[in-house]
Parts: structure tokens; sequence; C-alpha cells
């Protein structure tokens, strides 16, 4: 194997995280390669957002490493590892008191970009997530829908182009039908860019839809990393368990797998 | 008929001594201000100044206004001049709300939103200056609207010390048993609370509206 080439973009290196005497995660042992969409799916307190967030330092390791682009991120100056890594919540988390354009302009304003830049990226991003900048730039939070807000937590996340996308349970709160027309449109999104994107989701539904494989966390512990078409086959209990709870359905076809 | 008479007659000396109030007033919050939302932000940083801080500020809320001019009167720099010492026991009172209300503002900002700023890689600053002080204003505001009114009330009792101001009227008509003098510093100074609280109060209201 060509070493330089394969080098995957993150890597957990046998990670073990506790809070307290309460262990979270249990030496996992995982790598995101380059250009992927790795998803992790468990339940509630499987540590999945744990894991997302030792990704970019907001948590770091008790014991193992974890390493993005071939370094440690407890080697990474924290605040640089950070604006090269897009991450979008549950709820969004945006910036209440900024208009949308200045929630989308955070990263790329606090790197210093020159403002007719800022300006082309926010509208760049607006676009992406199909927003239409001169109807929504203006705009505070609590004047959009939820569908809206968490758009916008996409564009944000997307705005400095950065080559990292970290993602946690991201369309979770929304409506069935509004989450079902924001994934559609990330999946577009998701194959236009080609960013390594670590994805954290409860949800079998959505880690088929969008995983290039999926990880499988129970515990705190990685119970097994598969491809999509291999989790539906696999004998393994608690994948089958998963898979039991989904009726085979349009979410095959959406991926055209047969 | 009788009052409104005496208020013309002496509506010079009362205005002299509301403008007095008034720069004890204003003087004392601002040091209030500049002193309190450090140490609120200093509790917020590092949770093991709160017992020393939140403690001290709260012993100094609890000695009686009167006692504490008192207190203060043998301070060498301090006692030299009553309006000093004044200004600063009434910045002493009026910390305790504004400290309390920045920790409040800061530790009620949506943790969601705490996470995102940090994940988009602003330094700690950043995250103070841009997030957290913007969104905590309201509950801030509030705090200094508090700590003003009291301290209009409670700078009629600088006039015990000398440092002038409404209470010169007040204690004045005790000593001449006059509600008349009485009520020429009360009334004042009930005006001026109302209206630092209606002031503030609409300054606070545009802020929560703002977002």
């Amino acid at each position: 194997m060509d070493r330089a080439k394969a080098q995957p973009t993150i890597v957990f290196r046998s990670v073990s995280f506790q809070r307290g005497d309460h262990p979270i995660l249990k030496n996992l042992s995982l790598e995101v390669r380059e250009g992927e969409t790795l998803v992790l799916l468990g339940r509630s307190g499987s540590g999945k957002t744990t894991a997302l967030k030792l990704v970019n330092r907001l948590l770091e390791p008790n014991s193992g490493e974890v390493l993005v682009e071939g370094r440690a991120t407890t080697d990474w100056d924290p605040i640089r590892l950070r604006r090269k890594i897009g991450y979008v919540i549950q709820e969004a988390g945006l910036f209440p008191h900024f208009t949308v354009e200045r929630n989308v302009a955070v990263v790329p304003e606090l790197e210093h970009w020159p403002a007719n830049k800022v300006q082309e990226r926010v509208a760049k991003s607006l676009h992406t997530v199909g927003l239409e900048p001169s109807q929504f730039a203006g705009r505070y939070p609590h004047e959009l829908s939820g569908g809206q807000k968490q758009r916008i937590g996409v564009a944000r996340a997307l705005a400095a182009d950065p080559p990292i996308l970290l993602m946690d349970e991201p369309f979770g709160a929304l409506d069935p039908v509004t989450r079902g027309e924001i994934q559609k449109e990330f999946l577009i999104i998701q194959r236009g860019l080609q960013k390594t994107i670590l994805f954290v989701t409860h949800d079998l539904r959505e880690a088929l839809l969008f995983g290039t494989r999926i990880a499988l966390l129970e515990a705190g512990e990685l119970a097994g990393v598969y491809e999509p078409q291999t989790f539906l086959r696999t004998t393994d209990p608690l994948a089958a368990a998963y898979v039991a709870t989904l009726g085979r359905s349009s979410v095959l076809q959406k991926r055209g797998v047969q | 008929m009788n009052l409104l008479h005496f208020f013309s007659a002496h509506r010079m000396e009362i205005l002299q001594s509301t403008g007095e109030h008034l720069w004890l007033v204003v003087i004392s919050m601002l040091l209030a201000i500049a002193a309190g939302i450090p140490l609120g932000i200093a509790v917020t940083r590092k949770p093991w100044l709160s017992k020393p801080i939140l403690g001290s500020a709260n012993v100094a809320e609890t000695i009686p206004s009167l006692a504490l001019f008192g207190f203060l009167l043998p301070v060498p720099w301090l006692g030299a001049r009553a309006d000093r010492l004044a200004i600063v026991a009434l910045a002493l009172y009026a910390l305790l709300p504004i400290i309390r209300n920045t920790i409040a503002g800061i530790q009620g900002v949506d943790p969601n939103v705490r996470e995102s700023a940090r994940a988009m890689g602003m330094t700690d600053s950043q995250i103070l200056f841009r997030v957290e002080m913007p969104l905590s204003l309201p509950v801030l505001l509030a705090g200094i609207r508090i700590a003003t009114v009291w301290t209009v009330g409670i700078a009629t009792i600088a006039a015990a010390v000398g440092a002038g101001g409404l209470g010169e009227f007040i204690f004045r008509g005790l000593a001449m048993v006059d509600n008349r003098v009485i009520l020429a510093g009360a009334i004042p100074a009930a005006i001026l609370a109302l209206l630092a609280d209606i002031i503030l109060g609409l300054f606070e209201r545009r802020l929560r509206h703002a977002r």
C-alpha cells in the first residue's frame, strides 16, 4: 500500500475517554479516509458525540490519540485546528445576535479574509444550501424556520471551505418532511464537495443514505465498521437490530442499491 | 399650596442638590460598573473566585449604609473628602447586583451557542466579547438598573457625612421637624429613581427586542 497517499485524514488510535470514573469511549481505533463520509452510528450514550468532539479538540482523550492530517490533536493549535474543520450540530447553534450573513461569515472573518471575498463566500455558501442571499442575508435566526436554521448551520460550516466536516445529528431536530428534503439536498452537496465528513447519527436510514462506511458504536466500543450494503446483510446481532428497525425502503433506491 | 410655595421659593437650592445627587449617583455607578463587570467575568472563568468575590460583595451589602459611611470615615485618603467617601461607599453597594447579573447573563448564554463559537475557532476573548457579552447585555443592564435605583435612594444618606445631595433637605427637615423640607429632598429623589428606572428599562427592552 502506498502509505503517503493512503494516509487517512482522521485516525483514532486506541482512544479512551472518561468523565470522572465513567468511561465514555473505550479503546476506539478508527480511520476516516480522505473524501469519505464515515457515519458513527449508535444510540444515545454510545459515545459518538464524544468521538466527534475529540476531533476538533473540544475534548482531549484520556489515553490514545486522535490524529488529524497525521498530527495528534494535542499537537495542533486548537484555534487553527478548529478553523479548518466545519462543525454542524443539532440545534444549529447559530448566534442569535448576528444576522444570517454574519453567522455564515464567522470563520472567514476570524481568518481576516478581505471583505469582498467574505461576501462572495457567504453568497456562495447560501446558494449551496438553497437559500437566496438577497432574501436571507439580513435576517436573524429567530426569524427562520427550523429547516432554514439548519441550512444556515451547514452554510456556516462550509463558508471557509474546510477540508473536514463534523456533523452531529445535524438534521435530528427537524420534522420528518423537512428532514427528508434537507437530507436529499445535502446528499447533492456532499457529492459535489468531496470533503472528509464524520457524521454522527442514531438513524440507520441516515447512515445508509450518507455513509461511505458506517462505524457502529455501542456503549463506548466499536462494534464494527461496514459498507452500507454489507451492513444490511450482516449477521451481527447488534447491526441486525438496527436493520430490523428499517422497513427496507426507498432509502436504498435513493442510493441506487438494489 | 404651602408646599408648592416652599418649592418655588427654594427651587435653586433644590436644583443644585439634585445636581449634586445625580453626580454622586453617576460617578459611583460608573465605578461600580467598571469594577463589577470584570469581577463578574472573572467568576465565570474561575469558579473558585465565586466565594471570595460574591462573599465580600454580599458582606458589603449587609452593612447598614449609615454604618458603612461611618466605617470609611477614618480611612486615610477616603475620609479626606466627603464626596469621595460617599462615592466609594455607594459603589460598594452597587457592586453586588452588577456582579450577580454579569454572572447570570453569561451563564445564561445557550451552551449550544457557546460550543459552536468554540468549535468555529474563536479564542476565549473572542467568545467573551463577540458572543457572551452581547448576549448577556439585557441581563447585565437589568442589574445596572436595579443598582442605579438603589443608589439614588441610598445616596440621600451621603448627606450624613456632608457629601451633599438631596439628603441635605431630608436631614435638615428631620432636625427642623418640617415636612416641607423633608419633601423637598424626598420628592426629587423619588423622581430621579423613577426616571432612572424608566430610561434604563427602555434600553433594556430595546436590547431584548433586538433578538
